[in-house]
């Protein structure tokens, strides 16, 4: 049965200033289906899905809706043809209740009758199984109840055609699940939804069909059913998915850091790392693991003295001439840190935001670490700018010069200008945290090829990454925390991805190894093959 | 509205349910007439060359003075006149020239004053208030310690008001790095404190004029001000000096260098381990304290008195000069200068042609305005419909067939 | 009887402050911080003022006079923060230092236009009595002859009753209209409303717009009340950034400007009516600052995220920025 497409996107063109993020890509959509649309960071997904909830206007294209051409000049538009985005970041006012969030969409302009909306909010919320105080502050939410209230937004303006940016970045696995089976009920009910994300895993569980965008271009468009993962990762990224990640051997490894029971709390007492333990040791790759938001940031900028310690102690081992010391972080800023000499280096998961300074030029942002450590009152840029060629020489660095401000570089040269400035200070730990979010592939191998470098020069590497298969290929060690716990600390060649996918979700390192176990016997006696993958997490029907 | 959305809703489902399409057009006529691509749309676009951005310039410069002859055209004035006797009234003799360089004193060194402290984004609007708590500082030595020799008294002068100023600088300093206390707002009304405070020293009796009945404060007399170079009292030596240092602080300095750094991202100050909260109070003082100094040559130079008018908006006009001069200190001296000689030329065609010499607020508000206007086009550009989205005639496309049919995927259960 | 006059005297002198007041509170709702204030109410003051004595001329004096003053004052008010709204919203211009060229121009303007119509008029500009009595005080049947309420209450002339109820009408259109809730939304976060389908532009525009049309009205007071319809070049003289004050001080809610302005109003008379030794008079007009700069480290210590500026005040918005 050949039906037409519900919305079609053709050959639409997005360029920000010099940088084409969309050259002509096109999409379609039919009535209830789920699409999953599928990249890299940095492909376009979002942008495309950004011209289409009218918060970019294309640079060239056309839409159509229902065989007709629409022309969507802002999100008004979109809401006005029954388009609703949920964004990766929310779109939510914070000093606004859920319901005055809600209606904040609707085009009515008269009274405002509190009581009525939060009835008629509850009992849509009801009818999709979502569970919301409609009076509860955008502020007091948490991500996931900011989520709930992003959708019956949608909803309840209406939204036939409901896009989802990286719904689940956000999300616990069980909290993952329940949108999952929300979304799978409403396509039941004939809306048509695009998920966008970059995980295999959710894409083989949900959609119907998938579409592939690499580098603002629309690589293929495969029914779910007729694909499987390997085939869909070849696509994602152009070519075998072996990224080929060395793990080389070091044989003397030295503990240097040593972190006992560490506890953080956030601004308003909650606990967002629970009594972590752990050693880093020279010579090795510690890995990060666990869901985005699980306190890995907190871990890293705590270590950096940048994030306040509740409890707990952080040992660094220091040689002080012929004495070696075990200097405590705990309670030093990063000024102390850096004052005391202790060499240790960090690359930050915002870059612009923590390690760089994006209106200052390369030769200045190199300059950041050490300007005070040079004599006299005035910044030596000789110096710098020798290393600055250097580095742009040494890791293929593309800028127009050295004297070009940072912003105005692509994501991945901005990464290797930071990551290189952090390596030449020659640290004993290096902590890195997310080093090739929005990075090609090229990119990410470069970074690699560092981290690997310095392992074996010997020095301790703390690895926080998203991509488990990378994590596992690359760490000498894993430790997984789930909510600020820590769920283990494990060698990743002695454990499956499935393994570890469960303890990302919660479970401890000891109720998996027990699950193992079980399955081992069970297996013996009964010869089926029960596996652990995050699909079979997801995929179990809500009702 | 909620049995309608209810009714709505039920429809829908029934529809669709009935696997028809939903009819999104139906819902679609409160917007079917805005259904236009949009004539302009605005994009952002990397910077241009500096020679682009100074013809930018001088074009909206150039446009707000077409306006301003427009004006005087319709008051009945000949335009090209009136600004030739603003040219002439201002540069052309001797005496008009010294009024002029003493307008401009003023703005350029209030102007590096605001511009240390906007680099680091803290929005210092209280200059004014820091110009008149310099000009008190300043006042203090020749009130209680008269009897002091001339050389002594103007540096401890220039030292209190910088002193005095920088630490009514460091009040919101405090309290925004401590509470994130709104620093514009808090500077502004710092401002009216201030002058409030000089209104109070013109009434009491030992700061009071013994000369007059009326409330003013003691004028210094002829042997207690600074002395002249060139007919103009030594500021301007002292301003142009400081366009240097000033210079060589937000450019070389180590000190500059951290004001850029907290300007761009506090947080990346933080990781490389600088006192945020130090540099911070360090640069306020710093940059209230030369508005203080304004306040002290103000007292000792231009007016050798104390008035509420010391500051007389100086604070203010210094801001757009620090904005307009990019925060650079040498093009202050330009833009200051451009503003002193509106000023004077506005004051002699007062004199000369009857118009009001508040015609130069009118003027630089104007050139003021086109200039900010003007920067949008360096920063972003227009698409026009004609260029804009290119349209695609919608016809068959052979490779998304291969790509995977389209089947049916809603449950057979419903 | 001293105190009912006092009262009396403050609202007077709060009614200026109150309508430029809920026209910057307008303003800064939408996320525009309009620091021109000073500048729309020297405007509104001198074109309020040369529409009456136009209006004397051309047509009678009194009631046509006084409502030509009102509505040209609102009209050239509106007009100079259509100027700042163009340059902020639509150029994106930074908006502290627009709205300081703004109170440059809108002062050099009055004082411009001002002495203009002063040659106009033969030295200087006068309104005709008829003009005045439409601006003094209101003799309301029965109700002002009431005791103490009467003159507690109906003891006004026209604008103070008209600021009242453009506060209460504000009131009801933010807290109690979806109106008012969306154009709160572009004040705090305009992405998110943006998103929700607000027109965030359009707001903007508006909001800022009528704001300078009222703060335009304060001015017009300033000159027809306050200086009985004669120009003097400094008859804003400062009343401008005290509402911007007055803003912090009734922490962004029309209704508590009602009351902030009459206290603000009180301050500045109350020199006239009480002597505090050892205060001096001058000392005084630092009050109303004094307790503004308290008010504002007192909401920014307590970290409430209600009664606070609107979230995105200051801050230019474009939808494509990345």
């Amino acid at each position: 049965m050949e039906r037409k497409p519900l919305l079609e996107m053709r050959k639409i063109e997005k360029s920000f200033g010099s940088v084409k993020a969309l050259a002509g890509v096109d999409l379609e959509l039919y009535p209830g289906e789920i699409l999953a649309l599928l990249g890299e960071n940095g492909s376009g997904k979002s942008t495309l899905m950004n011209v289409l909830s009218g918060l970019y206007y294309p640079d060239a294209g056309q839409i159509f809706l229902a065989g007709e051409e629409i022309i969507i000049r802002e999100p008004r538009d979109a809401f006005a043809k029954k388009i609703g985005m949920i964004h990766q970041h929310f779109k939510l006012v914070e000093v606004l209740s859920a319901a005055e969030n809600i209606i904040l969409s609707d085009l009515e302009n008269g009274a405002l009758n509190r009581k009525k909306i939060a009835a008629e909010i509850g009992a849509l919320a009801e009818r999709y199984g979502f569970d919301l105080d409609p009076n509860k502050k955008v502020y007091n939410m948490t991500v996931s109840e900011k989520q709930k209230v992003e959708i019956i937004k949608a909803l309840y303006r209406g939204a036939e055609i409901l896009i989802l940016d990286e719904p689940t970045a956000v999300l616990t696995p069980q909290e993952s699940a329940r949108l999952f089976a929300i979304l799978e009920k409403m396509r039941d009910e004939g809306k048509s939804i695009i998920i966008i994300t970059h995980k295999l895993d959710e894409v083989m569980t949900l959609s119907d069909r998938v579409l592939i965008l690499r580098k603002g271009a629309r690589v293929g468009c495969l029914n779910t059913k007729e694909t499987n993962p390997k085939a869909l990762g070849e696509a994602l990224v152009g070519r075998r998915l072996n990224l080929a990640i060395e793990r080389p051997e070091v044989k003397t490894k030295e503990d240097c850091l040593f972190v006992h029971n560490l506890t953080c709390l956030n601004q308003s007492g909650r606990e967002v790392l629970k009594q972590i333990s752990f050693t880093a040791a020279k010579g090795e790759i510690l890995g990060i693991a666990g869901v985005s938001k699980s306190g890995q940031k907190e871990l890293c900028e705590a270590i950096t003295g940048l994030y306040p310690v509740s409890g707990g102690s952080i040992l660094l081992r220091q040689k002080r001439g012929e004495l070696v010391v075990d200097e405590n972080l705990v309670g030093m800023d990063p000024r102390e840190i850096i004052r005391r000499g202790i060499s240790m280096a960090f690359v930050p998961e915002d870059r612009l935001g923590m390690g760089l300074a994006p209106s200052l030029d390369i030769v200045d942002n190199i300059s950041l670490k050490n300007y005070r450590a040079l004599p006299g009152p005035f910044v030596d840029r000789v110096l710098p700018a020798k290393m600055a060629e250097d580095l742009v020489q040494e890791l293929e660095i593309d800028t127009p010069s050295i004297r070009t401000p940072i912003k105005r570089l692509s994501g991945g040269n901005v990464q290797k200008v930071l990551v290189g400035r952090e390596i030449h200070s020659a640290p004993e730990l290096l902590i890195v945290a997310y080093p090739v979010r929005g990075l090609d592939i090229n990119s990410s191998l470069t970074i690699y090829r560092l981290l690997n470098q310095q392992k074996q020069a010997g020095v301790a590497v703390i690895f926080i990454g998203e991509d488990l298969d990378v994590l596992m290929s690359i760490s000498d060690r894993l430790l997984v925390l789930a909510d600020g716990e820590q769920m283990g600390l494990l060698d990743p060649r002695l454990y499956s991805k499935e393994a570890i996918g469960l303890m990302m979700a919660g479970k401890t390192q000891l109720e998996v190894d027990k699950l193992i176990e079980e399955d081992r016997l069970a297996d013996n006696s009964e010869g089926q093959n029960v596996t652990y993958t995050g699909a079979n997490i997801y995929s179990g029907e809500a009702e | 509205m909620g049995k309608n959305l209810e009714q709505q809703k039920l429809l829908e489902q029934q529809q669709s349910d009935l696997g028809a399409q939903p009819d999104l057009r139906a819902q679609d006529q409160v917007n079917f007439r805005r259904s236009k691509p949009p004539l302009i749309h605005i994009v952002k676009r990397d910077p241009p060359s500096q020679l682009k951005a100074i013809l930018v310039y001088l074009a909206a410069i150039f446009a707000s003075l077409l306006l301003g002859a427009l004006l005087v055209w319709a008051l009945g004035h000949n335009p090209f006149s009136v600004y030739r006797q603003i040219i002439t009234g201002s540069l052309a003799s001797a005496t008009a020239l010294k009024e002029t360089v003493k307008m401009a004193i003023p703005l350029l060194i209030c102007g590096i004053a605001v511009a240390i402290a906007f680099k680091m984004k803290f929005w210092n609007i209280g200059a004014e208030g820091q110009i008149l708590i310099g000009g008190f500082a300043s006042m203090i030595i020749p009130i209680y310690l008269p009897q002091l020799p001339l050389l002594i008294k103007l540096v401890l002068m220039a030292l209190l008001a910088f002193f005095f100023a920088g630490l009514f600088g460091l009040i919101p300093a405090f309290f925004k790095v401590r509470w994130g206390t709104n620093e514009t707002l808090f500077t502004l009304m710092l401002n009216y404190i201030a002058l409030q405070w000089v209104r109070f020293l013109q009434y009491r009796k030992s700061w009071q004029d013994p000369g007059t009945r009326f409330p003013k404060i003691r004028p210094l007399s002829d042997a207690e001000v600074l002395p002249k170079l060139f007919g103009v009292h030594i500021g301007w030596l002292f301003a142009l000096i400081l366009v240097v240092l000033a210079w060589f602080y937000l450019k070389r300095s180590k000190h500059g260098f951290e004001i850029a750094i907290i300007g761009d991202s506090i947080q990346t100050a933080r990781y490389v381990g600088m006192n945020v909260p130090g540099v911070i109070l360090r640069t306020i003082f710093i940059s209230a304290g030369i508005a203080g100094l304004v306040g002290f040559f103000q007292v000792a130079g231009a007016d050798s008195a104390l008035t509420d008018g010391t500051a007389g908006g100086v604070g203010f006009t210094a801001i757009t000069v620090a904005w307009l001069a990019k925060l650079n200190p040498f093009v202050m001296v330009l833009v200051s200068l451009g503003l002193a000689i509106l000023q004077k030329g506005s004051i002699s065609i007062q004199s000369t042609m009857g118009i009001p010499a508040s015609a130069a607020n009118l003027l630089s508000g104007l050139i003021l305005f086109a200039v900010l206007g003007s920067e949008f086009f360096l920063h972003y550009k227009l698409h026009s419909q004609k260029r804009g989205p290119q349209r695609f005639k919608l016809g068959g496309r052979s490779e998304l067939k291969a790509e995977g049919e389209h089947q049916p995927y809603r449950k057979e259960s419903k | 009887m001293t105190l009912i006059s006092f009262i009396n005297a403050a609202v007077l002198a709060g009614t200026p402050l109150l309508l430029a007041t809920l026209g910057e509170i307008l303003t800064e709702k939408s996320g525009q911080l309009n620091l021109g204030v000073e500048g729309m109410m020297y405007m509104g003051a001198v074109s309020g003022l040369a529409a009456a004595w136009y209006t004397e001329k051309l047509i009678a004096p009194g009631w046509p006079a006084a409502f030509m003053a009102l509505i040209i004052s609102f009209i050239v008010g509106s007009l100079g923060a259509l100027i700042y709204a163009f340059l902020t919203i639509t150029l994106r211009a930074n908006q502290n230092v627009t709205g300081l060229t703004l109170t440059i121009f809108g002062t050099g303007f009055a004082k411009f236009f001002g002495e203009v119509l002063s040659h106009k008029a033969g030295g200087y500009v006068t309104c005709a009595d008829p003009t005045k009595a439409a601006f003094a005080k209101l003799d309301l049947p029965y109700l002002s002859s009431l005791p103490i309420v009467g003159k507690l209450f109906f003891n006004y002339n026209l604008l103070v009753y008209f600021a009242f109820i453009v506060a209460i009408v504000m009131a009801v259109v933010f807290y109690r209209t979806r109106a008012g809730l969306k154009l709160r939304a572009v004040g705090e976060d305009p992405a998110a409303a943006d998103a929700a389908g607000i027109r965030v532009i359009r707001s903007k525009y508006l909001a800022t717009i009528i704001g300078g049309g009222l703060c335009g009205i304060g001015g017009m007071y300033m000159s027809m009340v306050n200086q009985k319809g004669i120009w003097v070049p400094e008859c804003v003289s400062g009343y401008g950034w005290l509402a911007v004050a007055l803003v912090i001080f009734a922490t962004w809610s029309p209704l508590r400007a009602i009351y902030c302005a009459i206290i603000f109003g009180g301050l500045t008379i109350l020199s006239l009516y009480l002597r505090i030794p050892g205060l001096d008079l001058q000392l005084y007009g630092m009050l109303p600052f004094v307790v503004t700069i308290f008010v504002l480290i007192f909401t920014s210590i307590r970290q409430a995220k209600e009664h606070r500026m609107p979230k995105s005040c200051g801050v230019n918005y474009f939808r494509e920025e990345r």
